[in-house]
């Protein structure tokens, strides 16, 4: 399946990826209107130092921990997709607990959130790979040996 | 067809027919539920209580689950024996259920030490089950006073989900200070300070030796009006029947790292398991969900025929209090390294050259990091370790790691 990938050596660090998901994940059709002045929440982060960066999201694992993990059954995967049923998450952060890549992040109203490769949403197809400037992030098909 | 029967039917009962049906569609499985209900999540029920779930939404899977995966359940049946030889349960009313494969996830009890006149007290409850909670919830009104014995993880979570429904709260511990179980005696002091700072109150290095109607009489010499009573002292496993059975137990019936427990064709897994610990190189029961989960289904893919093995457990939790996030994980005796701030303490425990174990208290993020660090036993040679003290980062790994993190299929 296809899943998102990072290049790091073409990580410029200008986290758009990071608006470009929460906009996309905000069912709002203006992005100033979503974003502007509003602390936001993507389900990916850059992350780095002044040398080195690059944008972390879900790796969307054979076997994920967080799936196995998670007290209140509300991850779970769905055709290759690793998906949160917010309506179940307690906020218990288990899953940040158990996820060895760093991907999930609590969401505005105090439940986990997490990349679902925005393929509920209207984008259709990762948001943050669309808007990466830069080929840093990719959203392809790669092979178990690669 | 195979026949399966799972005595239980709590989350290592799912692990056990989710590991089951990714290896074989069609067999039978036959499970046993003591508690009248869907399967659901246990340490849900202090969320129930506070508001933050319902009885629906705390279903571990949905009201499809047994359908879809071809399970018969028998509610409300209790396994009464097991004949190794001759394969069966017996179900109290005995009738029996043939097995090939058998799983045995059959939880904990809660542990009541024999307390003088506890059967004076009306209103005394455990919390444990989702009969507990709703039971429990009948009894609150606003001016309950309520005394809880226990201040583990058990106590302090009923604790925090009764908060807001009760006049006062009252938790006493035998141990000096609050989780002791997962929490040394500085972080202890910083999570009780702020539970105090909830309106808590707390007698700890003391026990009740005397209960009478509602009043209980500590050792220290003070008493504890009370109207409601919630005993959180500890667990047990539920491992008799296996014992009864012939097979090993210990402090929970005792499993290698394929989950087979002393008697063929015998699984066991979950809260009654006492597995391997990689923490710690040896058995140990680790009762927490994420176990039971694994446990379960590592049993359901080997008595499918499958090839299942869970060699990496370790002791972890994650639990917040007000607004407050505690994650500990691994064990604690390597040497100490902490990292402070106004909001936030870590503590990581290092030896042999890789991360023991950590406390972290108000910084989370990122924590699984540390987490892999434990149950892959990383050398500390091979990351940067002085980063990762102050913060959980992928940039402590060199980039040959993060291109196989991030670049690849994982």
């Amino acid at each position: 399946m296809k899943r998102v990938y990072v290049n790091e050596e073409w990580c410029l660090g200008c986290h758009l990826c990071e608006y470009n998901c929460a906009f996309a994940n905000s069912g709002m059709k203006d992005m100033a209107a979503a974003l502007k002045d509003k602390k936001i929440f993507p389900r990916i982060h850059v992350e780095g130092d002044d040398k080195i960066t690059f944008a972390v999201s879900c790796r969307h694992c054979e076997d994920p921990i967080c799936v196995k993990s998670c007290i209140a059954g509300a991850i779970s995967k769905q055709d290759g997709v690793v998906r949160i049923d917010r309506s179940k998450c307690v906020g218990c952060l288990t899953c940040i607990l158990v996820c060895p890549y760093g991907a999930l992040a609590l969401g505005e109203n105090g439940t986990m959130q997490k990349c679902e490769l925005c393929l509920q949403n209207s984008c259709g197809e990762p948001a943050c790979v669309k808007g990466c400037p830069n080929k840093a992030i990719v959203y392809e098909e790669r092979s178990e040996t690669e | 067809m195979k026949k399966y029967v799972i005595i239980g039917n709590g989350v290592a009962a799912v692990g056990c027919i989710e590991g089951i049906r990714s290896v074989d569609k069609s067999g039978e499985i036959t499970v046993i539920s003591a508690e009248d209900h869907h399967v659901y999540s246990r340490p849900l029920i202090s969320y129930y209580l506070e508001g933050k779930t319902d009885l629906q939404k705390m279903k571990y899977r949905g009201d499809g689950f047994y359908i879809e995966n071809g399970c018969k359940v028998l509610y409300g049946k209790t396994a009464k024996s097991i004949d190794p030889d001759k394969k069966t349960v017996v179900l109290d009313g005995g009738e029996e259920a043939g097995y090939d494969e058998l799983c045995v996830a059959a939880g904990s009890r809660p542990f009541v030490p024999p307390f003088e006149g506890l059967d004076t007290v009306d209103r005394k409850f455990s919390f444990m089950t989702l009969d507990d909670a709703l039971s429990l919830e009948k009894a609150l009104s606003k001016d309950s006073r309520v005394l809880i014995v226990g201040a583990g993880l058990i106590g302090l979570k009923c604790a925090e989900g009764i908060a807001e429904r009760v006049k006062e709260i009252t938790v006493c511990d035998l141990a000096g200070r609050v989780m002791s179980s997962i929490l040394d005696d500085d972080c202890a002091a910083i999570v009780q300070k702020h539970l105090e700072d909830n309106g808590m109150k707390f007698l700890l290095s003391d026990s009740v030796t005397k209960f009478d109607k509602n009043t209980a009489y500590m050792k220290s010499g003070k008493t504890v009006g009370f109207d409601i009573l919630v005993l959180a002292v500890g667990v047990r496993a539920n491992s008799e029947i296996v014992k009864d059975a012939g097979g090993q137990v210990n402090r929970g019936i005792i499993i290698n790292t394929k989950t087979e427990t002393s008697l063929p064709h015998i699984y066991a897994a979950g809260d009654c398991a006492e597995g391997y610990d990689s923490s710690i190189g040896s058995n140990r029961v680790l009762a927490i969900l994420p176990n039971a989960y694994m446990q379960g289904h590592t049993a359901g893919v080997n008595m499918a025929g499958g090839d299942g093995s869970f060699d990496r457990a370790i002791p972890m939790n994650s639990i917040g209090f007000f607004g407050l996030h505690i994650m500990s994980a691994g064990s604690y005796d390597g040497e100490m390294k902490e990292e402070k701030t106004e909001d936030s303490v870590k503590r990581f425990f290092a030896g042999d050259g890789i991360l023991k174990g950590f406390m972290l208290i108000g910084e989370t993020e990122r924590a699984g990091i540390y987490t892999s660090l434990i149950r892959e036993k990383t050398p500390l040679c091979e990351i940067d370790f002085e980063l990762a003290e102050k913060i959980a980062s992928n940039l402590i790994f060199s980039q040959k790691i993060r291109r196989k993190k991030f670049g690849g299929v994982v």
